[in-house]
């Protein structure tokens, strides 16, 4: 009796020895938990570029954190095409949202395609951290905890095109052209608020049809009114036909963009007639942040076909904000937007604060000048120290303007 | 620049796009006459011409040739790719054209448009990153090297390449009038379109004369799109879309079935967009509205158009 106890008894400790070592290196060989996140954006179409160099962006954010070691979670990135189209938009955000293992979502380059899908994010309640497309009401429209924007607005891009072209070059007569979507028309609203608050008064207003090729109409009413300034409100495809086109009827004007055209397309696309283009884009400019150098480097290096283009950082914060925030509250849809919207630290663009209505609200934009086939920031540009002068300063002057334009 | 100055600015503008317009339209008047189908693939067939030109001048290193070799080139380029495109356009028909012309007009509706979508997306997924709007070569750009590449007329500029192309188009033209109206093969084309069975009958070879029009109305495709190419610099898989409605917009105009009703068609079509995107307020939000507005006036006033297309009765 007293042996058949011993040795049930020994028999037990052995099985409970023998699971507790199985259990302890089971859990050091035990996988960690995969955690999905969503991206989406142009990828193919006219705006591929962008949505590519976005999506190269996040996939790095995501692959240091993997290979950092301090991760909780193996992230995962499965990545959809809004083609820049806001019913296709709509599709891709609902697909996203109806896939249970994708927890947090960074979407969108095109404003009337973020536009369109906030709605669907809100009702499955999932985070979006925007990251690029900046018609102001995608966040200030409405009171969604679940869509965020990282990027800035183009209420911070036009006070900022102001401030440069009116307030330190002097120009007073302007001709706008938008394209007629929201994004469009608000560039339109806010660059006019910007130059009312100076007691200025545009010349023209020209709405034209994305997709639409011939402005030659348009461009010969505004030459007409002898502008100073060509404003246009859109996106690179119809800004390079613009620019062209103008000139072509050799419209003795300065040519300023937004964010819409701080593409490489721009100046690829447009070669010597770029030169001279001013445009601007949000935060401060990359290169010059000690993270984006970095940032700079660990793309190139990671051998990613496609430049991260004017938003690639944007949408690297966007993942960091996600998964920054998943890593503190675990894979949860309801507490990672609610930790999302308390997002408050340094990044590569620099400080990143959200405000109430989940926007990032450190106001900055940076203006850029085309330069020899490159946007250089307007400060370091040879245009701000005097070495060129800008196409619409000689025209201003009345002088010819000689293209300085060097091949790269 | 006066007020008059813009006008004409607007009117030269609007005589650009007319020539492209016309030799889409032209292409929709002939298919019709020949096999009646109404052909909604040629927009794409347009498209292809542009991609077509693009790739040969690229790989004839146009633009680093100088001299007698790079006109002579400019040349060859035009030629080929309009036979290239004429071949394939001859390709489709046989395909898919021609073998449900017989049917209600549905059939050749449905095989059409798909066939339209068929090519758009196949450029799109196997031309290198066929997508994204792609920079067409500034072809004649040497031509006019050292010169101002325009010159200035009371305020309006007019660009030399520019009426090189109205040049072209004029040309165009006259051949394409002197081969349908003094040649044997443009008297079997006119023959076929009046009584195909009884062109049969006086021993034209009506197989034949299907295939000598689906190459001519796509070789002229082709130049349109070389045209459009180097009018506005960019091309894109899916230009023919718009492209092939107002084409047949245009025939439709001026007289389906009558080529110079399908060029008048087409400039009429341009004028009416250019001039509404000048003269309404906001006009080039809507200007495409205005002009199919009239497209619709036309229909319900004057279905047989301009100049009225050419019925025979059928016996």
């Amino acid at each position: 009796m007293q042996k058949s106890v011993k040795i049930i008894t020994s028999i037990l400790l052995l099985l409970l020895v023998v699971s507790l070592v199985s259990f302890n290196v089971g859990c050091t060989k035990k996988e960690k938990q995969v955690v999905k996140l969503g991206f989406i954006g142009p990828l193919t179409g006219k705006y591929a570029k962008m949505g590519l160099g976005g999506l190269n962006s996040f996939k790095l954010a995501v692959k240091q954190w993997n290979e950092s070691g301090k991760n909780k979670y193996v992230y995962e990135v499965v990545s959809f095409d809004d083609e820049g189209v806001p019913q296709k938009g709509v599709e891709v955000a609902t697909k996203a949202c109806s896939d249970p293992e994708i927890i947090a979502v960074a979407a969108h380059y095109n404003s009337m395609v973020a536009i369109a899908t906030t709605d669907v994010f809100h009702k499955f309640g999932v985070v979006n951290v925007v990251w690029g497309a900046v018609l102001p009401s995608i966040t200030y429209g409405n009171d969604y905890p679940e869509v965020c924007r990282v990027n800035g607005t183009q209420v911070e891009q036009n006070e900022a095109n102001a401030q440069l072209v009116v307030d330190k070059l002097g120009f007073k007569k302007f001709a706008i052209i938008y394209d007629t979507t929201d994004y469009g028309r608000g560039h339109l609203q806010y660059f006019k608020e910007a130059l009312a608050r100076r007691g200025i008064t545009p010349i023209a207003e020209e709405g034209i049809v994305i997709d639409q090729k011939d402005f030659t109409t348009v461009l010969t009413k505004i030459k007409a009114l002898n502008p100073e300034v060509i404003y246009f409100g859109g996106l690179t495809p119809e800004g390079v036909n613009i620019k062209l086109q103008m000139d072509k009827l050799g419209i003795k004007a300065q040519f300023l963009g937004t964010s819409g055209i701080k593409s490489d397309d721009f100046n690829n696309a447009l070669g010597e007639h770029a030169e001279g283009v001013i445009c601007m884009l949000d935060g401060a400019p990359v290169e010059k942040l000690p993270g984006g150098k970095e940032f700079m480097e660990a793309y190139n290096k990671a051998g990613y076909q496609e430049p991260p283009e004017a938003y690639g950082p944007f949408a690297y914060c966007a993942a960091n904000i996600l998964m920054r925030a998943i890593e503190k509250v675990g894979p949860d849809r309801a507490k990672v937007i609610e930790e999302v919207n308390k997002t408050d630290y340094e990044d590569i663009i620099g400080k990143i604060h959200f405000n109430e209505y989940g926007q990032n609200d450190v106001p900055l934009a940076t203006p850029y000048v085309s330069q020899d086939g490159q946007w250089v920031p307007w400060d370091d540009s040879l245009y701000a120290k005097g070495e060129r002068v800008l196409p619409g300063i000689a025209y201003r002057e009345g002088k010819e303007w000689v293209n300085p334009y060097k091949k790269p | 620049m006066s007020g008059f100055a813009v006008i004409l600015q607007i009117l030269f503008n609007g005589i650009m796009l007319g020539i492209q317009y016309s030799m889409i339209a032209v292409g929709f008047t002939l298919f019709r006459g020949v096999l009646n189908v109404l052909n909604f693939s040629h927009g794409d067939v347009f498209m292809v011409g542009a991609f077509v030109s693009m790739t040969l001048i690229g790989a004839f290193g146009v633009m680093s040739a100088t001299g007698f070799t790079y006109i002579g080139m400019i040349i060859i380029i035009f030629l080929l790719s309009m036979l290239i495109v004429g071949i394939i356009g001859v390709v489709f028909e046989r395909l898919a054209v021609k073998p449900v012309s017989k049917g209600p007009v549905t059939m050749s509706l449905l095989a059409t448009l798909g066939l339209g979508i068929a090519i758009r997306e196949a450029v799109r997924l196997f031309y290198p990153r066929g997508g994204e709007s792609k920079k067409f070569p500034e072809l004649f750009h040497k031509l006019f090297e050292g010169t101002k590449g325009a010159f200035e007329f009371s305020g309006v500029i007019f660009r030399y390449e520019n009426i090189l192309f109205l040049i072209i188009g004029v040309v165009v033209v006259l051949v394409l009038a002197f081969f349908i109206n003094k040649t044997k093969m443009g008297l079997a084309i006119r023959a076929v379109a009046q009584d195909g069975e009884c062109a049969l009958m006086m021993g034209v070879n009506k197989d034949l004369i299907i295939d000598v029009t689906f190459l001519i109305g796509s070789a002229l495709a082709a130049l349109a799109a070389i045209l459009y190419g180097l009018y506005y610099n960019t091309v894109v898989f899916d230009m023919g879309a718009l492209m092939g409605v107002i084409g047949l917009s245009a025939a439709v105009v001026g007289g389906l079935g009558n080529i110079y009703g399908a060029i008048i068609g087409g400039f009429v079509f341009s004028l009416t967009e250019a001039l509404s995107a000048a003269f309404i307020p906001r006009g080039s939000e809507f200007m495409d509205v205005v002009a199919f507005a009239v497209v619709i006036l036309f229909l319900i006033f004057r279905p047989s158009g301009i100049l009225g297309e050419k019925v025979f009765e059928r016996v």
